[in-house]
């Protein structure tokens, strides 16, 4: 019972590690703008079908495919912040929200038609990791790894380079940074671009894990959310807490009550969290 | 010819005008002094000439150039440095951090260190406690760093919005003191500030600003006699 | 000027009315069918919009009414026998208990949180409700025959729903029409402009607010269990897609929010649009991203909507449409 407890445990850290990044993207560009990217999800599904291409047409290693896939991830959010975002940026809420939304419909549409929602995988194994009772597939150990370096690529970014402080700057105060000779509409754009890329990222990590769709990013977008108000919105680094308070609770739960409860407990939490605390478990207000 | 010249400004909010064509002239080396009463816009107008604010008619020129169509950070990295009303500081980053996001236009980041130095003359406060984050320090000390992060811009033209709103007027004094020490350094500025008996004693030459247009302008000296401005805005 | 003498009124009222007379007379079962799907978006989207229109506040999860209602209703007339009416009634006056009992506590939130919270629980509902047995956990339920029998076969209980669906969708049209015409919407426009402003004007917002998303959840609740009545069943992933929650949305901004027309053109528009994309040989495969694209160019540059372009426009149309 125990052994299965921790093993159940274990795996869903690791996973957490995984969730924690795409929320990072999601929380990253709300505490920058205030917007919620509802093209969260489509993008992560981006994420995965170009690190599926690159890996069963070109043949490259997965993780290897995963910095293009950065890269094309940063363009895409460049461009959809250009098109969708920036003339909304000041609007109320709902139109933001309903902007990332049409381009989060343009995205499933297009891919639905290139694609198909038939679900693809990456065939690619590292084979499984032991340690004491413990089996656990390398991919997730990988994967949890790679969750590390994102994340602490992103801290050093924003706190030691001029590009990340100018973010910083930006998001704690748009119109001080303007009078300080920061280009704010740019470094907007560049903050929209690291949440997607964050997304990408973290979509082709997801896919060496578990078979996925077109639609695949839906459900993540929804952990996401859940995610960023545990981890605090807003906080990028809160994120990865939140991502593992999340694996956590969906290791734990299954032992305790049916997986299907899993959802209930979950999104029950979340509401709860915004009600009690809006700035999340942690955070410092 | 004039540092900055404000030609015939006409700017307000969505459905309210409020200033109705302002002329104002900043001469090189000088430090002069708007003056009205609280909602004429006088921050308006500083917005509108930062390029906040887009005006309805007028023009703004700097150093010759028309800058009226350009936006608030080019205008910033040309040497037009405001220190706005309320601070407004980055309060979630450390009071170095601030001065460095101070210095981020190109034409600032090649004197960093020295300007660094200035500013800790300045203020040695600052110094003291450069990785606290700007947010939890004293009214005082914030006003410090909003002046502080203004001068590592390496301003041409420094404009500062109610500098001493809000504080002891012992700290008003030191942060007037700071301004008279700039001043000899040669910085041409524009003051904004409610103590008008203060701002006409460090000032040279200052305008009175009245149904959003300029009612009298004259050297800072001659308008501090004027019976009219002794009355409504020196209260004797 | 009493209600019954303005035009604003009767506009909306009477195609409504006309619409759905029209299709009664001519009794064909498609034209039914597809006026049940345009009926419904109608009802839904106006139903949105008094709480999203008249007070600014975005539920992104409004679905979660029809869902909860359309089950509630679905399992009392199923399961319990009542006739269709009751049943209806009774899964709006659920839906409305439900948004009474959460919207004090929610609508404390502003801006994108309380968004986001109506997404959290239209999710959360929607996983109660896949392991809640009475409901028939995640496959859902299926309509007891015996039900139809009432109203003479399966056949005419169709066109009984129809006609149930219909007048529910002009009752909420009055709603929308008296709640923005009353001194409650005054105080509600107050809240959306400025809601600490309204405050201090003596406006109470909490109980506006929640008084508002009561009204706004009831009519969901029973279009829902009229909707899953002609269905036939029932299941968690029909009754609760944020999909169509955001479909809803779209609607009412298409049309023009916080207008009571709006919605009744947005939605016309925009299941019109989406039956010609769907049928289209060019953009069938794309309908998704065209329709994508539209709304996009609708927030970016028409952000008021058609009727509220249409007002702002043309002054003369200002008092004819609501």
């Amino acid at each position: 019972m125990l052994d299965q407890l921790i093993s159940s445990l274990t795996d869903g850290l690791l996973l957490g590690f995984v969730y924690g990044v795409a929320a990072m993207g999601l929380t990253l560009i709300w505490g920058v703008m205030s917007v919620i990217n509802l093209a969260h999800g489509p993008v992560i599904a981006m994420g995965m079908f170009g690190t599926y291409l690159l890996f069963t047409h070109l043949g490259v290693n997965p993780y290897l495919a995963m910095v293009p896939v950065a890269g094309a991830g940063l363009i895409a959010g460049l461009v959809i912040y250009v098109i969708a975002v920036h003339r909304v940026i000041n609007a109320p809420h709902l139109s933001s929200l309903l902007a990332t939304f049409a381009v989060n419909m343009i995205i499933i549409g297009v891919g639905t038609a290139v694609f198909s929602t038939s679900p693809q995988n990456i065939n690619y194994s590292l084979g499984s990791v032991e340690v004491g009772f413990l089996t656990f597939p390398a991919s997730r150990l990988v994967g949890a790894f790679g969750a590390i370096l994102v994340t602490a690529c992103l801290y050093l970014f924003l706190y030691f380079t001029r590009a990340g402080k100018a973010i910083r700057a930006v998001a704690n105060n748009r119109m001080a940074a303007e009078l300080m000779g920061i280009p704010s509409s740019r470094v907007l754009a560049l903050s929209f671009g690291l949440g997607t890329m964050m997304a990408a990222v973290a979509g082709g990590l997801i896919a060496t894990f578990f078979p996925f769709t077109v639609l695949s990013g839906g459900p993540y977008e929804l952990k996401s959310f859940v995610i960023c108000v545990l981890g605090g919105l807003g906080h990028p680094l809160g994120a990865l807490v939140g991502g593992l308070m999340l694996g956590g609770l969906e290791g734990l739960i299954p032992t305790f009550m049916p997986v299907s409860w899993v959802p209930v407990v979950e999104f029950g939490l979340f509401v709860l969290v915004l009600l009690v605390r809006p700035s999340g478990l942690f955070g410092a207000k | 010819m004039a540092l900055l010249q404000v030609n015939d400004i006409a700017s307000g909010y969505e459905g309210v005008q409020i200033l109705w064509g302002v002329n104002l002239k900043l001469e090189p080396g000088k430090l002069t002094t708007l003056v009205g009463s609280n909602g004429v816009g006088k921050t308006t107008l500083l917005k509108t000439v930062m390029g906040l604010m887009a005006p309805i008619n007028g023009s703004v020129f700097f150093q010759g150039e028309d800058v009226t169509n350009l936006s608030a950070h080019a205008r910033a990295n040309a040497g037009m440095v405001l220190v706005p009303e309320g601070r407004q500081l980055f309060t979630e980053m450390t009071i170095y951090e601030n001065l460095e996001m101070g210095a981020f236009s190109h034409r600032a980041r090649a004197n960093f260190k020295q300007n660094l130095d200035k500013v800790y003359e300045l203020f040695p406060r600052l110094k003291e406690r450069t990785r606290q984050k700007a947010g939890t320090l004293s009214g005082g000390e914030q006003q410090m760093v909003a002046v502080g992060r203004g001068l590592m811009a390496e301003p041409e033209v420094l404009m500062l919005d109610e500098l001493s709103l809000g504080l002891s007027p012992l700290l008003a004094l030191t942060l007037f003191e700071a301004l008279t020490r700039l001043k000899k350094t040669g910085l041409t500025m524009l003051l904004v500030e409610q103590n008008v008996t203060m701002a006409l004693a460090v000032s040279d030459y200052a305008y009175v600003l009245a149904e959003g247009k300029v009612h009298l302008e004259g050297p800072a000296r001659e308008l501090s006699k004027n019976d009219e401005v002794r009355r409504t805005y020196l209260g004797i | 000027m009493k209600v019954w003498q303005k035009p604003g009124f009767w506009l909306p009222l009477v195609i409504v009315l006309v619409w759905g007379g029209a299709v009664l007379l001519i009794h064909q079962d498609t034209m039914r069918e597809s006026a049940f799907v345009l009926l419904m978006a109608v009802g839904l989207a106006s139903s949105l919009n008094i709480l999203l229109g008249y007070t600014g506040y975005v539920s992104f999860g409004h679905i979660v009414f029809f869902g909860l209602g359309g089950y509630t209703g679905f399992y009392l007339l199923s399961e319990q026998g009542w006739p269709l009416f009751a049943s209806a009634i009774g899964g709006g006056l659920l839906s409305a208990f439900i948004a009474g009992l959460v919207g004090l506590a929610v609508l404390r939130l502003r801006g994108a949180y309380f968004a986001l919270a109506t997404i959290g629980i239209n999710e959360a509902a929607r996983a109660f409700v896949s392991n809640f047995e009475p409901y028939g956990g995640a496959t859902g339920m299926f309509v007891n025959f015996s039900a139809y029998q009432k109203y003479g076969g399966p056949g005419p209980a169709l066109w009984t729903t129809f006609t149930f669906l219909w007048i529910t969708t002009m009752v909420v049209l009055v709603a929308s029409y008296l709640v923005k015409h009353s001194r409650f919407g005054l105080g509600l426009l107050a809240i959306r402009e400025d809601e600490d402003a309204a405050m201090v004007m003596g406006v109470k917002a909490p109980k506006a607010k929640t008084i508002t998303y009561v009204i706004s959840a009831f009519f969901p609740g029973v279009i829902g269990t009229l909707y899953f009545f002609k269905n036939g069943n029932i299941e968690p992933g029909d009754a609760f897609q944020l999909h169509m929650s955001i479909e809803m949305l779209v609607m009412v901004m298409l049309g023009g929010m916080g207008t009571v027309m709006g919605p009744l053109v947005g939605a016309v528009g925009y299941q019109w649009l989406r039956g010609y994309l769907l049928t289209s040989p060019i953009f069938k495969d794309l309908h998704l991203a065209v329709a994508g694209a539209m709304l996009l160019v609708i927030i970016l540059f028409v952000p008021a909507g058609l009727v509220g372009w249409v007002r702002n426009h043309v002054q003369r149309l200002q008092k004819v449409l609501e």
